[in-house]
């Protein structure tokens, strides 16, 4: 009763086209905005900020990217770890050589020339498929990873081999650099969030995004009702690649704030990512939340629960923790292999009728 | 009188045919040693269903790929109104407006028949790629436009009530449908169909033949059709094209195909003694 559709009647396809067509929905969805810009920034501390909400922002923008490849478009890909060091890289590269450039521009660029960089690393896709994909994919993580930690010219020369974020503000706010306050960073990664799952969502509902989809269910016969194939995987690794190269940009730059190649941009990035995507729902962008919520919130919420609640010591829990979210993806794909989204649309489903469902 | 180079004809029916719309000159296709099309040769007019017949393996579908660009022939050409075509990609091919139909469904199974039908349109919309990320403006209005075409489609083919539902879950008759209201959305000027009463009960084929008929009479569409049911194909074709081992061994209009010795050869067998 609580959730209907009975007498929400569309007149347009406009309406019926748009992203909540069920009223409830969308003042959910304006109620989360509202109490995400509003309210949290009041409440959270850097505790909250830096282990949990941030992280999972930014996860959500890399799990976003990688869905629109994996989910959308079907290329399947494990190179996502090289791709937000590339974000990272060019980030860092571009704060340090234009200082008067805002730190938005900055990320925005660093999306821009990571979209460049994915696109040559999509090329091969024109060839291969699944699997193999994957593996040249792999290639990608691991040359470029081989390539930030190598050459001197990308770390500035710096003796540790680390690059780190000078100090740059948004209206006189500090976000990045020591000095940047949670709630500042907190407020850019949500807003960078927004906007792009937003961008998000608008590609994969148009045309775009139809083309993507044809690849991905059946190839030769999107080729032949007319999507010309280059121009469908390529675009979708330049989006994907954008994505992922802002969260890379983001993570360095307002998270982390130092970073080495090999060490925040391995293969376990990647394969992390891909699980978000999974587990979250391929071709879903509720799914790309779900699914970073589940891996970045979930492990800190067991942590909280196992030392603060039952005392237990700090390695043992942590070792736990390592199997039970390892637990809880099985039971999750067991459960309901298209992830958390379809879980979310049947429990939908079954509000429309609930509590008289017969 | 079909072979005169004249602009056409009229049906018995009263319909006008209109002039050549495409012609096969001489196509051979092989796959390695195995011939699949032999030096064939038949031409299609504006405006009439034109059927291609034959027993399995005859090269039908061959010859449905050709025209669609999937296969190149290596000899022979194919002429599209009236200008040699240059070897083409497929997608280039339903640019040039012909749409076509799969004998195994390929419909996005990922997609709702609504979706599935939108994708028809794609050779319609063109809107950039950032008005798209915006969803600004010309997208949108694009959006809508193509929207109401498709509800037309949807309309013309009696699937309103499964608009929304993902196409995994539909039964096998309503995906040929959608596949139908898909190859439609795009306003072909010819449409290819593979088989598409293969696998149907009557009542769906007489729902199909119902279709094709309408949308040759409705929109002018240019038909070329690959059947395996006799009764369909004479009912609704106004010329066939008769195929065997990959050689064609009748074409004309079905009376006269339905004569032809050596089509009741191919489809009845010849005793050797």
């Amino acid at each position: 009763m609580l959730y209907r559709e009975a007498g929400d009647f569309k007149t347009t396809y406009a309406s019926d086209n748009q992203t909540f067509p069920i009223r409830f929905d969308r003042y959910g969805y304006y109620l989360v905005l509202a109490v995400a810009f509003l309210v949290v920034p009041m409440f959270i501390n850097d505790y909250w900020a830096n282990s949990i909400v941030v992280p999972f922002l930014i996860y959500a923008i890399a799990a976003l990217g990688l869905n629109i490849l994996i989910g959308y478009c079907g290329q399947l890909s494990l190179g996502t770890g090289a791709f937000m060091a590339v974000g990272a890289y060019a980030c860092y590269k571009l704060m340090v050589g234009m200082p008067g450039l805002n730190i938005v521009f900055v990320i925005l660029l660093a999306g821009l020339v990571t979209a460049a960089v994915g696109v040559l690393f999509g090329l091969p896709s024109l060839r291969i498929k699944g699997f193999y994909l994957a593996v040249a994919t792999l290639a990608a993580q691991f040359f470029l990873i081989w390539l930030f930690t190598r050459t001197p010219w990308f770390f500035n020369y710096s003796p540790t081999g680390m690059i780190s974020a000078p100090t740059r503000s948004i209206f006189g706010y500090p976000v990045t650099g020591p000095s940047a306050s949670s709630v500042t960073v907190y407020l850019v990664c949500l807003t960078f969030v927004v906007a792009l799952a937003w961008l998000a969502r608008n590609l994969t509902r148009g045309t775009l995004g139809r083309r993507w989809m044809a690849i991905r269910d059946m190839d030769i016969a999107a080729e032949i009702i007319g999507v010309n194939p280059l121009m469908a995987k390529l675009s979708a690794f330049a989006v994907s690649s954008f994505l992922v190269g802002v969260s890379g940009a983001l993570f360095f730059s307002v998270y982390l704030g130092a970073a080495e190649a090999g060490e925040a941009f391995g293969i376990d990035k990647s394969f992390l990512v891909l699980f978000m995507v999974i587990i979250g729902g391929l071709g879903s962008i509720l799914g790309s939340f779900l699914g970073a919520a589940f891996l970045v919130v979930g492990p800190v919420l067991l942590k909280l629960l196992l030392v603060n609640q039952f005392g237990w010591s700090t390695d043992l829990a942590a070792h736990l923790e390592i199997m039970i979210v390892g637990a809880l993806i099985l039971v999750f794909l067991i459960l309901e292999p298209h992830g958390l989204a379809a879980l979310w649309r049947t429990i939908k489903d079954k509000l429309r009728l609930w509590p008289f469902p017969h | 009188m079909l072979d005169t180079q004249d602009d056409g004809y009229m049906t018995a029916d009263g319909r006008k045919i209109g002039g050549v719309a495409m012609e096969m000159k001489n196509i051979t296709l092989r796959f390695g040693g195995v011939v699949a099309i032999k030096d064939i040769s038949f031409d299609i007019r504006w405006g009439e269903i034109r059927a291609i017949i034959g027993p399995n393996g005859a090269g039908k579908s061959s010859m449905l790929n050709v025209i669609s660009g999937f296969y190149h022939p290596q000899e022979g050409d194919v002429f599209y109104k009236g200008f040699k075509r240059p070897r083409m990609r497929p997608y280039q091919v339903a640019q040039q407006g012909i749409a076509r139909t799969f004998q195994n469904i390929a419909l996005f199974e990922g997609m709702s028949v609504l979706d599935n039908i939108m994708t028809g349109r794609l050779n319609h919309m063109n809107a950039g790629f950032l008005k798209q990320a915006l969803w600004w403006g010309p997208a949108a209005r694009e959006e809508e436009e193509n929207r109401a075409k498709v509800e037309k489609v949807i309309d013309f083919l009696e699937i309103q009530h499964i608009r929304k539902t993902p196409v995994a879950r539909l039964p096998y008759g309503l995906k040929k449908r959608v596949e139908l209201a898909r190859a439609l959305a795009a306003e072909p000027e010819i449409l290819l169909l593979d088989e598409p009463m293969a696998g149907m009960n009557v009542e769906e084929k007489e729902d199909m033949c119902r279709f094709v008929l309408d949308v040759n009479d409705e929109f002018g569409t240019t038909i070329v059709l690959i059947e395996h049911d006799m009764g369909v194909v004479m009912d609704l074709s106004d010329r066939v094209v008769v195929m065997d081992y990959g050689k064609k061994i009748g074409d004309g209009t079905p009376d006269e195909v339905r004569n032809n010795q050596e089509v009741i050869n191919a489809y009845l067998g010849v005793a050797h003694d």
